[in-house]
């Protein structure tokens, strides 16, 4: 399968210099067929960036556990080498940065005051409440003509939902809130237009946190305003940073999965059964397998390096930057077997499509339960779900920071 | 097999209670618990898939 690619415009016009990054992909369900040559030959190489700047790209899979793991190795996006994904990144006010950006002791400080909000047994919770909203969407989705588009209908609004209801964001703003984080999360939004969208997130969650402080409620962004905001601990636009961080990362990345990963199960019918007949040992096994092979945060983990490193027979100096490529890493076939295939039946999955080091996904107990709750839920309501128009009609997500599908027309 | 765990460097992603989840627990500000610091032989394996996939490295096994 091929599609057209806005990423092969910017790729370089000499054949001399290293390789553009991102790369252009030749098929929507692999990743760039260059990552796996640069896997091979040199797993460790010079990538240019939009920028004109060269960056090391790391491939490998035991590397890029390496190199996200070394706290020598920097998520702070000012430091000198960072390599910024965007122009539309680089003009992102300080203060509306949030602790993705930075490093420890300040990123252990901000993090650590929500992972009790995360932990395995608080989310298992509240499945309960994940399945209804699924069925809710699902039901109103049924009553639809068709053909209708899956992630407008359900892959979108289902983690929309839920990360409203957790965070206490009142979901009839959706429209705003969506429409920002996908200037934000597009690479091509020109500058002026990312800082509107950021500075109008901004003033949207300082609002709603001097709201709370004032009248606290029992969701997360109540508690930290009542708990942290009041007691002086955070400032207003401390807690709003956090809370836009997990606004924008606790739906756009969940939608994705659900969506291509539909995409995904609805041309490979016998896995897509087993998920449908609900096993919850097969279902988890399907989650990880999806992860793994979609890897929706396709533009790598990026750092700084800030002392001279030695990684994989190559020295980063101080100063350069690094992308940890978690997209090459999962299809690395050192560490899985046959990558490239669709395989819930995995001895061991240990992938990094929720990142690896001290950075990684605070919200993938969340993530892991929407997915797992979404593909049997929707597979059940819809046993014969298709895709309503040929594959060369669906638009891809390569300019989007999340990987994914633009729009899915389905039919049942 | 003896456990050790470093909770000053946890960051709280859980994977270890999802590897083992009779060895390692998240105490209620989320950071990992040891339950069960000499787990029989036959936890073995789903101690060392924990171990490899804690993104901070806060648990050995000695």
């Amino acid at each position: 399968m091929t599609t057209t690619n806005p990423i092969a415009s910017q790729r370089r016009d000499d054949e001399i210099g290293p390789p553009a990054y991102p790369m252009p992909r030749a098929c929507p369900f692999n990743p760039p067929a260059e990552l796996a040559r640069l896997r091979a030959s040199t797993p460790i190489s010079r990538v240019a960036l939009w920028d004109g700047s060269t960056p090391w790209l790391v491939t490998r899979y035991e590397d890029v556990r390496a190199v996200l793991a070394d706290r020598r190795f920097s998520s702070d996006t000012e430091k000198p080498g960072y390599p910024p994904t965007s122009a539309a990144q680089l003009v992102r006010r300080r203060d509306t940065r949030s602790f993705i950006a930075m490093d420890n002791p300040l990123h252990a400080r901000y993090r650590r005051m929500l992972i009790a909000e995360f932990t395995v047994r608080h989310i298992a919770e509240l499945r309960p409440m994940v399945e209804q909203v699924a069925h809710e969407l699902l039901e109103a989705m049924a009553a639809r003509a068709t053909p209708t588009d899956l992630v407008n209908a359900f892959a979108l609004p289902l983690p929309s939902m839920v990360i409203c209801q957790l965070l206490g964001v009142p979901y009839a703003d959706h429209d705003f809130f969506q429409a920002h984080s996908k200037s934000l999360l597009d690479i091509t939004t020109e500058p002026d237009e990312a800082l509107r969208s950021d500075e109008e997130l901004r003033g949207y969650l300082v609002e709603l946190v001097a709201r709370r402080e004032a009248e606290p409620t029992d969701d997360l962004l109540g508690r930290l305003a009542e708990r942290r905001v009041r007691t002086g601990a955070l400032t207003r636009e401390e807690a709003a940073a956090m809370g836009r961080l997990l606004l924008v990362a606790g739906h756009e990345t969940t939608a994705n999965m659900i969506g291509l990963g539909t995409l995904t199960l609805l041309s490979h019918p016998e896995q897509a059964a087993r998920v449908r007949d609900g096993e919850p040992a097969v279902v988890n096994a399907a989650v990880e397998e999806l992860l793994r092979l979609l890897t929706v945060t396709h533009f790598g983990r990026r750092r700084a390096a800030t002392e001279d490193v030695r990684i994989g027979g190559v020295t980063i100096h101080a100063g350069e930057g690094v992308i940890a490529a978690g997209e090459a890493a999962n299809r690395d076939p050192a560490e899985f077997a046959h990558p490239d295939e669709l395989d819930f039946d995995r001895e061991t999955n240990h992938h990094v499509a929720f990142g690896f080091g001290v950075h990684q996904c605070l919200g993938q107990p969340l993530a892991r339960l929407e997915l797992q709750v979404a593909y049997p839920a929707l597979l059940r309501r819809f046993p014969h779900l298709r895709v309503a128009v040929p594959a060369s009609a669906l638009k891809f997500r390569d300019n989007m920071v999340v990987y994914g599908v633009h729009a899915l027309p389905v039919a049942w | 097999m003896e456990i050790s765990v470093d909770r000053d460097s946890c960051v709280g992603a859980g994977q270890c209670v999802l590897s083992a989840p009779t060895v390692f627990d998240q105490d209620e500000d989320g950071l990992v618990e040891l339950t069960n610091p000499r787990p029989p032989a036959e936890q073995e394996r789903a101690v060392r898939a924990a171990a490899r996939l804690c993104p901070a490295r806060v648990i050995s096994l000695d």
